[in-house]
C-alpha cells in the first residue's frame, strides 16, 4: 500500500465519521462543526489528487464562508445555543427512501465504471492547473459563457441583496 | 551542491542518502525527510515566537515611554522564559458550561493557523517548505481556519463577553477579507502567477520591488492584514474596555498562552508577506547572491520591520468604533481596492513588452492619481457633510445658550 492510498483512507473514515455525525448529533453548532471537518476532508482529497487549486477554493469557500455563515445563522437564530427539539420530523421516512435510493443508483453506475483499477496519467512537467484553469474560463472555445453567466447572476445576486437590505428613504 | 552553498537541500540530499542506505524505499524516505523539514520549520518558527513576546514587550514600552522588561538577562532578554513558567504554573480553568472538546480544540487550532502559513514563506531562494502556484489563496484558506478557531473559543466558552468578541472579529475578518484578497491580486496581475517565490522573482533581476509599482495595494494590504490580525485600530474583539478581552477571556495559562503566542506570530508572518509581496522578499541588491542564510537573514529583517510598522500603529491608533470600521471597510477600502485592481489590469496588458522603468513609472503614476481623486472625493464628502452638520451645531449652540 502507498503513502497516497493509507492518506486517502485515512480521509475517507475522517469524512464519513464526520458526516455521520453532522446528522446524527444532537448539538447543532457540533453538527457545523463536524460538517467543517468533512468538508476539509474533501479538501484532502483534493490535495491528494493534485488539484491545488481546488483544495484551497474548498477551504476558502466551504469553510471560510459558508460554514461560518452556517455557525452565525445558528448563533442568531436559537435562543439558546443547544436544540433540545427532536431530531427527526415527519418526513424522516420518505427522506431515507430517497436517500437510498440516490445511494444505490449511484452505487450501480459507479459500479459499472472501470476508473477504478486504472492509474490516472502522470501530469506533463511543467503543467500548472491554474494558469490551464484561468485560460479555459475565458476562452471562447472554453468555457467563457457559463463564466460570465455565472457573473451576472452574481451581480444580480449582489443587487437583489442590497436592494433588500437597504431603507427606504 | 555542497554544503556551503546550499545547506538546507545539502542536509536533505544527505538524509535521503542515509534512509535508502538503509533498505528504505525512496517514497518512505522522502516522507520521514518532508516530516523532519515540518518539524524544523515549525520549532524554528515557535522559537521565533518566543523572541517576539521580548521584542513586543520592549517596543511597547518605548512607545508608551517605558523600559519594559529589563530584569531577567542583557536586556530583559530572558523575560519570555519566565512568561513562560509563570504560564504553565497558572491554574487551568475550564469553565462550567463550556463546551470542552471545542474549547480545548480552539487555541491548538489558532496557532495551527498560523504555523500553516509558514509552509509557504520563501525564507531564501533555497530555502522554503512549499512552492504552491496558489500560494496567495492558501494565505486566504489559512485565514479562515483561524476566524474558524476564534468562533470556537468564543462559542465554547459559554461566555456572553466570548460570544460577542467573536461575533465582532468574524464581522471584521469576512469584510476586511474582500480588500485582502483584492491587493492580493494586484502582485498576482504583474508577475502572472500567485506562487510567492515566482512574486519574490519578479522583484529582483530585471524587477523593481512592488512597492513602487503598487503603492495603493500595499497600504491596503497593510491595512486589512492588521484587520485580520485583530489588532488596535481594529481590535473590537478583544476591547477590553468593552467587553473585558473577548473571545479569549476564560482562557488561563497555557492556552491563553496558545492565543497570544499565535497573534504575536501571525503579525510577524504578516510582516514577512508584506516583505515578500511587496519588498522584495529575501532580495537586497544582489546581496543575497552570497549565501542563502544571508537571504534569510535578509528576509526576517525585513518581517521584522513589518511587524515593527504593523506595532507602530497598534501602539499610537486608538480603537475605533465597529460601525466605523465596517463603514471604511466597505464604503471607502472595497471600492478603491477594485478601482485599483481595475487600472493595474488594463495598464498591465497595455504596457506589456514595454521596458521595466516605464512600466514602473507608469503604474506609479497611475497609482498616484487614483490616490489624489481619491483624496478629492473624500475631501468633498467631508465638506458636504460638515455643511448639513452645521445648522445642528448652530441651533444646538443657541439652545445652549438660552
Amino acid at each position: 500500500m502507498t503513502a497516497i492510498q493509507i492518506l486517502f483512507i485515512l480521509s475517507a473514515v475522517v469524512i464519513l465519521g464526520a458526516a455521520v455525525m453532522v446528522v446524527s448529533t444532537k448539538n447543532l453548532v457540533h453538527a457545523a462543526l463536524y460538517l467543517v471537518a468533512a468538508l476539509f476532508g474533501v479538501a484532502v482529497l483534493f490535495a491528494l489528487l493534485d488539484a491545488t487549486f481546488l483544495t484551497v477554493v474548498q477551504v476558502v469557500v466551504y469553510i471560510g464562508a459558508i460554514a461560518i455563515l452556517f455557525i452565525f445563522a445558528i448563533m442568531l437564530t436559537r435562543r439558546e445555543m443547544r436544540d433540545q427539539g427532536e431530531q427527526l420530523n415527519r418526513g424522516w421516512g420518505a427522506a431515507a427512501l430517497i436517500g437510498l435510493l440516490t445511494f444505490g443508483g449511484l452505487f450501480m453506475l459507479l459500479s459499472s465504471w472501470r476508473g477504478f483499477n486504472g492509474t490516472a496519467a502522470a501530469l506533463p512537467s511543467g503543467f500548472d492547473g491554474v494558469v490551464e484553469l484561468g485560460a479555459a474560463l475565458v476562452s471562447t472555445d472554453a468555457f467563457v459563457l457559463p463564466f460570465e453567466v455565472a457573473s451576472v447572476l452574481l451581480l444580480a445576486a449582489l443587487i437583489g441583496a442590497v436592494y433588500v437590505a437597504g431603507t427606504k428613504k | 551542491m555542497t554544503f556551503w552553498s546550499d545547506p538546507i537541500n545539502f542536509v536533505a540530499q544527505w538524509l535521503r542518502d542515509v534512509f535508502t542506505g538503509w533498505g528504505w524505499s525512496s517514497g518512505l524516505a522522502n516522507a520521514i525527510i518532508l516530516l523532519l523539514g515540518a518539524l524544523v520549520l515549525v520549532s524554528f518558527a515557535m522559537l521565533l515566537d518566543i523572541f517576539l513576546v521580548w521584542i513586543e514587550r520592549k517596543v511597547v514600552a518605548r512607545f508608551q515611554d517605558r523600559l519594559g522588561p529589563n530584569r531577567v538577562g542583557p536586556f530583559g532578554i530572558f523575560q519570555p522564559f519566565a512568561d513562560i513558567v509563570k504560564l504553565i504554573l497558572k491554574e487551568d480553568i475550564t469553565p462550567v458550561g463550556a463546551d470542552k472538546l471545542v474549547y480545548n480544540l480552539a487555541p491548538i487550532l489558532s496557532l495551527t493557523s498560523v504555523l500553516l502559513l509558514w509552509a509557504i514563506l520563501p525564507l531564501a531562494a533555497t530555502i522554503y517548505g512549499a512552492d504552491l502556484n496558489v500560494a496567495l489563496l492558501y494565505l486566504v484558506a489559512a485565514g479562515a481556519l483561524g476566524t474558524l478557531s476564534i468562533i470556537m473559543a468564543g462559542w465554547s466558552s459559554n461566555n456572553k463577553y466570548a460570544l460577542l468578541g467573536a461575533f465582532r472579529m468574524v464581522a471584521s475578518m469576512v469584510s476586511y477579507e474582500i480588500p485582502m484578497v483584492v491587493a492580493l491580486l494586484i502582485p498576482t496581475i504583474i508577475t502572472g502567477s500567485m506562487s510567492v517565490r515566482e512574486i519574490t522573482l519578479a522583484q529582483g533581476d530585471g524587477g523593481v520591488w512592488f512597492f513602487i509599482v503598487a503603492p495603493l495595494a500595499t497600504v491596503i494590504f497593510l491595512i486589512s492584514a492588521i484587520a485580520e490580525l485583530g489588532r488596535s485600530p481594529f481590535d473590537l474583539n478583544e476591547a477590553e474596555s468593552e467587553i473585558v478581552a473577548g473571545f479569549h477571556i476564560e482562557y488561563t495559562g497555557m492556552k491563553f498562552g496558545l492565543f497570544y503566542a499565535g497573534e504575536l506570530l501571525h503579525a510577524f508572518t504578516f510582516g514577512g508577506f508584506l516583505a515578500i509581496l511587496f519588498f522584495g522578499g529575501y532580495r537586497f541588491f544582489g546581496l543575497e547572491n552570497l549565501h542563502p542564510l544571508v537571504g534569510a537573514i535578509i528576509f526576517l529583517v525585513k518581517a521584522l520591520i513589518g511587524y515593527w510598522v504593523i506595532m507602530w500603529v497598534k501602539y499610537t491608533v486608538p480603537r475605533i468604533r465597529i460601525d466605523h470600521m465596517l463603514g471604511f471597510n466597505w464604503k471607502f477600502l472595497t471600492p478603491l481596492s477594485l478601482v485599483v485592481l481595475m487600472v493595474t489590469a488594463v495598464l498591465n496588458q497595455a504596457l506589456a513588452g514595454s521596458e521595466t522603468w516605464v512600466y514602473a513609472l507608469v503604474m506609479f503614476l497611475a497609482n498616484v492619481v487614483v490616490g489624489w481623486l481619491t483624496l478629492e472625493i473624500l475631501r468633498a464628502y467631508s465638506r458636504s457633510q460638515r455643511k448639513a452638520e452645521e445648522p445642528v451645531v448652530e441651533s444646538v449652540a443657541q439652545a445652549a445658550h438660552h
